[in-house]
């Protein structure tokens, strides 16, 4: 049944050549096609909707999603390596276009020495933060180089993909005014929280936020009473007045570290994926409005 | 260097999760161990580990509709168990294929089943978190889900004791004079059921199984008596889990293996030293006496 499927997939994909076949690595970027390239473009995520991108490992029918594609959105940075070996694999000529490239990188603030625990992120080596969709500033530049790509590979859509570009950058400007005013809301010595995923660090340089990133805890592996009891003592010491679950990590050892510190447990703060279409961050706009919502009823006095 | 207060109390003391992470496991070693032993002496303990794999589709059925819902995981997880239980003895009265065979198919099929529905829907945590369990990260709920086992366990043990005993003794006897025999089996293999629910929300599906039956096997390496063996074996599994807390915490190693793996050191100084049938003592068995 899978495989008939599969076939019925890639027959629908080539009776209709005319649409420019596009895919995403994951399902934030997936999310900034779709704004851009509208009807002229099918896509396809890698790593869909409520997924960890974290210790992916690509099947067998992710590469098949490759195999009719002509452009291949990725972030870079070591977020999604995996493409890499699935080109390989699939073994298609399409162009790879690396949408953080240009942009101004953060460092991961995960690298600082730790009390002599070294815990090792196993997959991502580089050293540059690689979660710039966190910043709509990061985005504007983002969504030009995708619509650049578009345009290159499906001449005649040019101006559809401009138009689109256009009204998606001035949803970002309503995205990010809505934010400042947010954040001006909270009185500053408040203007702080912790998060047990360093994916924050673009949102907190826009929009002057302070984060504790809560270190030598893997999201991939089952943390250990050392662990917590040192995310504790940072929480404690922190004195961060919130701390973030994620939409992708074990809750309840989260719930039980805010009780045992005293931190306020703010809502699911959407780091590396959108929500499925009935959640509350179906796409990225919805997800940055989500988090900043979050975020200000959590550090509301 | 670390005093022995500092290193043994401390961290139940300063961190809840650790102190609930102990009211867990020693509940757990209550109710779980004397049914280990039962389980053990049964010959029953490879039915045990194929009914803690068949726990895993279940709660994920229950993942599926509910998330990380205490009450359909481990109403998931009681029917998928006890199915597996009364469907290996089926097949093995049945058809050819005798129980062994029987319940490494069944349990081999529910691992890849369970693996794959919670994977299909989440993420590599979720699957570490069924497979190796969150003793670290034990809600009320969940304590009162383990303490409310452990009570059940050890009153149904109480009225229990003697038919399971004789039964155990000789399980043709009860079953030939009456139905009692199968009644008190079923009722058996449901306690041993809510036993391994109660383990798989602290220690995973591929650990469950450990706290009943090594603590059993060593106790059973150091007495004939039942009761003593209950008893040691209730010690050692509690004995177990300390050590394991403590080694996750002061080594950060992963809690539920580590309570295993001291499970499992017990069970192998038990194997050399134990007095009645470790290695040692059947090298040595005059010495063995008069010790």
């Amino acid at each position: 049944m899978l495989a008939t499927s599969a076939f019925g997939m890639t027959g629908a994909g080539a009776a209709e050549p005319q649409r420019l076949a596009v895919v995403a690595s994951f399902s934030i970027l997936g999310d900034l096609a779709r704004q851009i390239g509208g009807d002229r473009i099918t896509v396809t995520d890698i790593i869909g909707p409520n997924r960890d991108a974290h210790g992916f490992e690509p099947s067998p029918a992710d590469a098949r999603k490759l195999a009719g594609a002509r452009l291949v959105l990725v972030n870079g940075l070591g977020f999604d390596n995996f493409i890499d070996k699935l080109m390989k694999a699939a073994g298609n000529p399409a162009r790879v276009v690396t949408v953080s490239s240009g942009l101004p990188l953060l460092r991961k603030a995960a690298e600082k020495p730790d009390h002599g625990h070294g815990h090792s992120h196993a997959g991502g080596k580089a050293k540059d933060d690689p979660h710039l969709w966190q910043s709509p500033a990061n985005v504007r530049q983002m969504a030009r180089t995708i619509a650049a790509a578009f345009s290159a590979a499906d001449e005649a859509g040019k101006a559809t993909y401009d138009a689109n570009l256009a009204a998606f950058l001035a949803r970002l400007d309503v995205l990010d005014q809505e934010f400042r005013t947010a954040i001006a809301r909270i009185p500053e010595a408040r203007r702080t929280f912790a998060t047990n995923h360093d994916a924050f660090g673009y949102l907190a340089r826009e929009y002057g936020l302070t984060i504790h990133a809560i270190q030598g805890v893997s999201p991939h592996a089952e943390a250990s009473a050392a662990d917590l009891a040192r995310i504790i003592r940072q929480l404690k010491a922190a004195k961060a007045p919130a701390v973030f679950l994620e939409n992708v990590t074990d809750s309840r050892a989260v719930a039980r570290i805010a009780r045992e510190s005293g931190a306020k447990v703010g809502g699911t703060l959407y780091s590396d994926a959108l929500s499925l279409a009935d959640g509350p961050a179906p796409s990225y706009i919805d997800l940055m409005r989500h988090n900043m919502k979050e975020i200000a009823a959590a550090l509301a006095p | 260097m670390m005093g022995l207060k500092e290193a043994l109390v401390d961290p139940f003391v300063e961190f809840g999760f650790m102190g609930r992470a102990l009211a867990g496991v020693l509940a757990l070693a209550l109710g779980a161990a004397p049914i280990g032993v039962f389980l053990m002496l049964r010959r029953m303990s490879l039915i045990g580990d194929a009914m803690a794999h068949a726990i895993l589709p279940g709660a994920a059925v229950g993942y599926l509709v509910a998330g990380f819902s205490l009450g359909a995981m481990t109403a998931g997880g009681l029917i998928a168990g006890f199915a597996v239980a009364v469907l290996a003895g089926l097949v093995a009265r049945n058809t050819t294929l005798k129980e062994d065979a029987a319940l490494a198919a069944f349990y081999i099929i529910s691992l890849a089943a369970g693996v794959t529905l919670i994977s299909a829907r989440s993420s590599n945590v979720d699957v570490l978190r069924v497979l190796f369990g969150s003793v670290l990260s034990l809600d009320d709920d969940t304590l009162v889900l383990l303490v409310a086992v452990t009570s059940i366990t050890l009153l149904t043990l109480a009225i229990l004791y003697r038919g399971l005993v004789m039964e155990f003794v000789d399980s043709g006897f009860l079953a030939s004079v009456s139905r009692v025999g199968g009644a008190l089996h079923l009722t058996f293999l449901g306690i041993v059921v809510i036993n391994l629910v109660a383990a798989f929300h602290a220690l995973g599906t591929l650990l469950a199984v450990g706290i009943l039956i090594l603590p059993a096997a060593s106790a059973r390496l150091w007495t004939g008596n039942l009761t003593i063996m209950m008893a040691l074996a209730v010690v050692f599994a509690a004995l177990a889990g300390l050590a394991g807390l403590l080694a996750s915490y002061h080594y950060a190693l992963a809690s539920g293996p580590s309570i295993i793996l001291a499970a499992g050191g017990l069970y192998l100084v038990s194997l050399l030293a134990g007095r009645s049938g470790g290695i040692l003592a059947r090298l040595l068995p005059r010495h063995h006496l008069e010790s």
